[in-house]
């Protein structure tokens, strides 16, 4: 019993059925922590890639040495770290913004490097552009580089989206009672893993294909040389 | 009247290659001049250096009386941004690779400057975007995106992209070498108007010389970082006074030019 829900383990078939309403319950944890990662490993990338062109040396440098520390080293540690470290230094999270934090400072790192790959792409021509026509630096990223960049990574950072939503099963080392945590408790009481276990798989594998099909509509409905201003 | 720019012994250095070296150049304003010469002489980095997109080195260089370095200023171009800004808002400038912003429409292009920087209202840039596109005569394809549009027709909204900005000093670095042969004539038709603009200070690097010819006030030959022979666009073309002039318009004419005097020699 979890939730207010009883399982039945006479068959497995009846066992499946009996525990996909808790298993759904840990489901909308794991999107949520997919999402909420997602979003700060979107905006804290483009901010670490902005700030890796910084002119400031000093500031260029140390992101450009935390994006490769945070890249190097494993999620899990880094989860560790965070979950039982930062309280040493009075910082205190719920375990599942623990997660969510983790999971988008790693995935930070990796769509900086996209981010970065895209700005890199933008011919020389339209910053010189931008230039002879005065546009300060804000206006430049906002009103011609990021229109222009965006077409060429989605492809890249739905990868990521798909990679990290097939990551976000870790948060259950910390008590998150996501999907696989939620389906191991149910192991543990009634010595029945099989089941559980391959649920939460075949859980997975709809919400991975449902992702991918999103990210290539946007990726088609976007045109090519960029999102088109009027 | 004072000289609009003003080189003086501007020395400008990519590494160890030297490309301006001691370099002192004036143009009056609403002169013409074209800048001719081979690849690699140094006259697109003049047009580069003027529009703020290459620093240099050593020397001084002013724009209607504003110096591009600042005294005590940091950075490759010894001045802050916002004195970089202050300059720009005098010159303008047309590329070769035309370098319109592919994601907006063409009066998007014209409109976007105007508004961002000059902070004008968006109906009055639209209405003056709209009068600049009349007169390249592409009014028709104000909703257009760039990729629709021929090479010649993208050059010509560049060239209104720049005039909306006002410039005091316009300058073109061949505007014409990536246009198909036909296309050609379109765009030095609108810059040849531009050219009865009697404020409009105009310097043009171009490999047309029969073009320079027509609309210039002056012609500078450069070679190697140097302006070697300078004067009257007649004179210079009909009979030019130093060798390696001659050599390069025998090159670039195919025909042999003849040499007699009477032409302004420049130290």
């Amino acid at each position: 019993m979890m939730y207010g829900y009883a399982w039945d383990t006479t068959t497995p078939l009846t066992f499946a059925i009996s525990i996909l309403p808790i298993l759904g319950i840990g489901l909308l944890v794991t999107l949520k922590a997919a999402a909420v990662g997602y979003a700060i490993a979107l905006v804290l990338g483009l901010v670490l890639a902005l700030l890796r062109r910084s002119r400031f040396r000093i500031v260029s440098w140390t992101v450009a040495g935390f994006t490769e520390f945070v890249r190097d080293t494993p999620l899990l540690v880094q989860l560790f770290f965070l979950y039982y470290v930062l309280p040493d230094f009075g910082i205190v999270l719920p375990a599942f913004m623990t997660g969510a934090l983790a999971l988008g400072l790693q995935y930070s790192a990796y769509t900086s490097e996209v981010y970065r790959g895209g700005i890199d792409a933008i011919p020389r021509g339209q910053w010189e552009a931008a230039t002879a026509l005065n546009l300060s630096r804000l206006r430049t990223y906002r009103d011609i580089v990021v229109p222009q960049m965006v077409p060429r990574i989605v492809p890249s950072l739905g990868n990521y989206l798909v990679s990290m939503l097939k990551e976000t099963p870790v948060l259950s080392v910390v008590t998150v009672l996501d999907m696989l945590g939620l389906a191991n408790m149910i192991g543990e009481r009634t010595f029945e893993y099989l089941v559980p276990l391959s649920m939460v798989g075949l859980i997975f594998l709809p919400m991975t294909l449902i992702c991918s099909a999103l990210i290539y509509l946007v990726e088609r409905a976007l045109p090519k040389s960029g999102i088109p201003l009027r | 009247m004072n000289p609009i720019i003003r080189f003086e012994n501007v020395t400008k250095r990519f590494g160890a290659l030297t490309v301006l070296d001691n370099f002192n150049f004036e143009v009056a304003r609403g002169e013409k001049v074209t800048l001719i010469g081979p690849s690699g002489s140094g006259k697109s980095t003049v047009l580069r250096i003027l529009m703020t997109l290459e620093p240099f080195q050593e020397g001084h260089l002013e724009l209607d009386g504003i110096p591009y370095h600042e005294p005590g200023g940091h950075g490759p171009f010894k001045a802050s941004e916002k004195h970089l800004h202050k300059i720009r808002c005098n010159v303008g400038m047309v590329f070769q690779s035309f370098n319109l912003f592919p994601h907006m429409t063409v009066l998007r292009n014209i409109v976007e400057a105007p508004v961002a920087v000059l902070k004008m209202k968006r109906d009055e840039a639209e209405s003056r975007a709209t009068e600049l596109l009349r007169m390249v005569g592409l009014y028709d394809k104000k909703d257009h995106f760039p990729s629709q549009l021929s090479g010649g027709q993208q050059q010509r909204v560049a060239i209104a992209r720049a005039l909306a900005m006002r410039p005091r000093v316009l300058l073109f670095d061949e505007p014409t070498s990536a246009l198909d042969p036909q296309l050609v004539g379109e765009v030095l038709g609108v810059i040849r108007d531009l050219a009865q603009e009697h404020d409009l200070t105009m310097l043009l690097v171009t490999h047309e010389m029969r073009f320079a010819r027509e609309v210039s006030d002056r012609v500078c030959f450069f070679d190697k970082g140097r302006i070697v022979e300078q004067g009257d666009p007649e004179l210079l073309f009909s009979n030019p006074q130093q060798p390696r002039t001659r050599e390069f318009l025998s090159s670039i004419l195919g025909e042999p030019a003849p040499a007699r005097e009477s032409l302004r020699r420049v130290p």
